[in-house]
C-alpha cells in the first residue's frame, strides 16, 4: 500500500477558469495499492476538482493539446509525462498557452 | 583700427554660428519631411541592410547611456544597427516592443498588422493616439517609431501573416521571441534558438479551436502586455547585439496579480518534430487556419447554432417592448460585463450558471418564469428572450434552456436576440455603451 501523497496543483493561463478561478490547490491523494502517477492524477482531478467543461482540460487519457504540464518547474516531457510517479510535496502546474496581447 | 578688426571678427563669428544653426534646422526639417512612410499592402523584396563601419558622433551621443554598458558596447551597438526585426502585430505587445527596439537603434523594423486602430485598443497599444483611430495600425506604429528615431528604417505592412507571405518576410531558421498576455498573466519563450525547441516541438498537436481565447473576448490589463512586450524587446536586443538570450528552452511566466516571474525548463528540440526534427514531414508551410481550425485573427467568430425561427432581431425585440408584450429578458453575460451596461428590465443569469445548473440561479429563473406565467394567464408557454454581447453565448443559452423547458422550469418558448447588445447599440439605441 502506497501512503497518501500531498501535492500542490496550480492552474494558469486561463486553465484556472475551469476550476472556479482558483489557481492554487493543495490536495491529498488517498492511499492506494500502487504509487500515484500523472495519468491517475488526471482522472482524480476530473472526478474531484473539475467544475467546468472537461473537454477543455482532457483529451483521451492525457491533457488536451495547448495545455503545458510542468512538474517541479520542468516540462513533464522531461519527467516521463503520464508515467511520472508522484512524490510527496510535488508541484504540478497546468498552464494554457496565451496567444496575442 | 584693431578695435574695428576685433569687432568685425566677432560679428563674423556670430554670423557663422547663425549659419550653422540655420543649416542644422534645414537638415532637420528635410529629414522629417523625407520620412513620410509608405504603407505596404504586399511583401516586396528589400535591399539588404548595410553594416555600419563605425558610429557617428550623433550615434555616440544618442546611444551613450547604453554604449557605456560593457554588455553592449560599440560592437553591440553596431550589431543592432545591422539587424532587421519583424514585429508581428502592432498591438499591446508589439507597441512597446517596437518602441524600445527603435529607441535602442535597431537597423530595420518590419511592422505588420492587418487591423486598424480602435478606441478600445488605446489602453494597451500605447504607440497609437486618439487621432490615429481608423488608421492602419502598422502605419500608425511606424510613424510613432519614426518620430522617436528617424534613423531606423521602418516598413509598415498592412496584411496578415500567412503561409503564403511568411517565407517572403522571414528567412528560414530565424529565432522567434514569442509572448502572450491575457487578463493578469503573461508568458514568453524564445523558439528556434541555439538548439532549443521550435514552436512545433512544444505543440505538436493544435489546440481545439474553441480554447484559443484572445483579447477581444478575454479582457486584459494594458500594462500586462506592456511588460511582456518590453520583455520581448529585451530578449531581441540581447540576441541582436550578440549577448544572447537565456530564454531558449524556457517558458517565463509572469503573474501580475502576485507580481511574480517564474521560469520553467522546457523540453529540448525534439528529434521527432515534424518541422525541425531529423525526418521533417512538414517541408513547406501549412495553413495555420486549416491546422488549428481557427482564424489567425483576434476577431470574434460568429456562431450559428440555432435555426431562423429560434432567433429574433433587435428590431423585433424593440417592437416587443413598444407593444408591451409580456416576456422575460434574460441576459447571460458574466456579472462583470453586466456591471458595464445592461437593458433595464433584464434578469442576469450567466451562461455558466445555466450550463452547471447553479441552484440559486435556477431557482431565480423558475420564480421569474412562473410569475410571468401567472401574469399571462391563459398562455402556457411564456416567451423568454436571451441576450448577450454579440449573439454567441445567447445561442448556447437557448440550447440549454430548451433542454430545461418543461422539466427544470415551466414550459417556455425561448429565442435569442441576434447580434446581442452590440447590435442593439448599433441599430436601436445609439446611446447604449459599446465595449
Ligand atoms: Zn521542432
Amino acid at each position: 500500500m502506497a501512503a497518501p501523497v500531498v501535492i500542490h496543483l496550480e492552474f494558469g493561463g486561463g486553465a484556472e477558469l475551469l476550476f472556479n478561478g482558483v489557481k492554487d490547490h493543495h490536495v491529498t491523494l488517498p492511499s492506494q495499492p500502487d504509487p500515484w502517477d500523472v495519468k491517475q492524477l488526471l482522472v482524480w482531478i476530473q472526478q474531484n476538482l473539475l467544475k467546468e467543461r472537461p473537454e477543455l482540460f482532457v483529451q483521451g487519457d492525457s491533457v488536451r493539446p495547448g495545455i503545458l504540464v510542468l512538474i517541479n518547474d520542468a516540462d513533464w516531457e522531461l519527467m516521463g509525462e503520464l508515467e511520472y510517479q508522484l512524490q510527496d510535496q510535488d508541484n504540478v502546474v497546468f498552464i494554457s498557452t496565451l496567444h496575442g496581447g | 583700427m584693431t578695435d574695428e578688426v576685433g569687432c568685425l571678427k566677432a560679428q563674423l563669428e556670430e554670423k557663422d554660428k547663425e549659419i550653422v544653426a540655420l543649416k542644422n534646422k534645414l537638415a532637420h526639417l528635410e529629414k522629417s519631411n523625407a520620412s513620410v512612410l509608405e504603407l505596404y499592402e504586399k511583401v516586396t523584396p528589400l535591399t539588404p541592410l548595410k553594416a555600419k563601419a563605425s558610429l557617428s558622433n550623433e550615434d555616440i551621443m544618442r546611444y551613450s547611456r547604453q554604449l557605456l554598458l560593457p554588455e553592449l558596447g560599440v560592437q553591440g551597438q553596431l550589431n543592432l544597427s545591422k539587424t532587421s526585426v519583424l514585429v508581428v502585430g502592432c498591438g499591446g505587445l508589439g507597441c512597446p516592443l517596437a518602441q524600445y527596439l527603435a529607441a535602442a537603434g535597431i537597423g530595420r523594423l518590419g511592422l505588420l498588422d492587418y487591423d486598424e486602430v480602435e478606441l478600445s485598443n488605446l489602453h494597451r497599444q500605447v504607440l497609437h493616439g486618439e487621432e490615429n483611430q481608423d488608421q492602419a495600425k502598422a502605419l500608425s506604429a511606424a510613424n510613432a517609431v519614426k518620430r522617436l528615431n528617424s534613423t531606423v528604417e521602418c516598413i509598415p505592412y498592412h496584411l496578415q501573416l500567412s503561409s503564403e507571405n511568411a517565407l517572403q518576410l522571414i528567412q528560414h531558421g530565424k529565432p522567434l521571441v514569442s509572448a502572450g498576455a491575457l487578463r493578469m498573466e503573461g508568458q514568453l519563450t524564445v523558439y528556434n534558438y541555439r538548439g532549443g525547441p521550435c514552436y512545433r516541438c512544444l505543440y505538436p498537436v493544435p489546440p481545439p479551436s474553441e480554447t484559443v481565447t484572445n483579447c477581444s473576448d478575454g479582457g486584459v490589463l494594458g500594462v500586462v502586455p506592456g511588460i511582456m512586450g518590453c520583455f520581448q524587446a529585451l530578449e531581441v536586443l540581447k540576441i541582436a547585439s550578440g549577448q544572447g538570450s537565456s530564454c531558449s528552452q524556457q517558458l517565463v511566466m509572469f503573474d501580475a496579480q502576485d507580481a511574480r516571474f517564474r521560469s520553467i525548463k522546457l523540453r529540448p528540440k525534439q528529434a521527432g518534430c515534424a518541422v525541425c526534427g531529423e525526418n521533417p514531414s512538414v517541408t513547406r508551410l501549412v495553413d495555420y487556419e486549416a491546422f488549428c481550425g481557427s482564424a489567425a485573427t483576434d476577431k470574434c467568430r460568429k456562431l450559428n447554432l440555432l435555426s431562423r425561427d429560434q432567433r429574433i432581431t433587435v428590431q423585433d425585440y424593440k417592437s416587443i417592448i413598444d407593444t408591451a408584450e409580456p416576456h422575460l429578458l434574460l441576459d447571460v453575460r458574466p456579472l462583470v460585463e453586466v456591471d458595464i451596461c445592461h437593458l433595464p428590465t433584464s434578469l442576469n443569469i450567466p451562461l455558466s450558471s445555466l450550463e452547471y445548473r447553479k441552484s440559486e440561479h435556477i431557482q431565480l429563473l423558475q420564480e421569474s418564469i412562473s410569475q410571468l406565467k401567472q401574469q399571462m394567464e391563459g398562455d402556457c408557454r411564456p416567451p423568454v428572450y436571451v441576450i448577450c454581447k454579440m449573439g454567441n453565448d445567447s445561442q448556447k443559452a437557448v440550447q440549454v434552456m430548451e433542454k430545461m423547458s418543461g422539466s427544470e422550469v415551466d414550459s417556455i418558448t425561448v429565442k435569442d436576440i441576434s447580434g446581442g447588445l452590440m447590435a442593439w447599440a448599433n441599430r436601436i439605441d445609439p446611446t447604449f455603451p459599446q465595449y
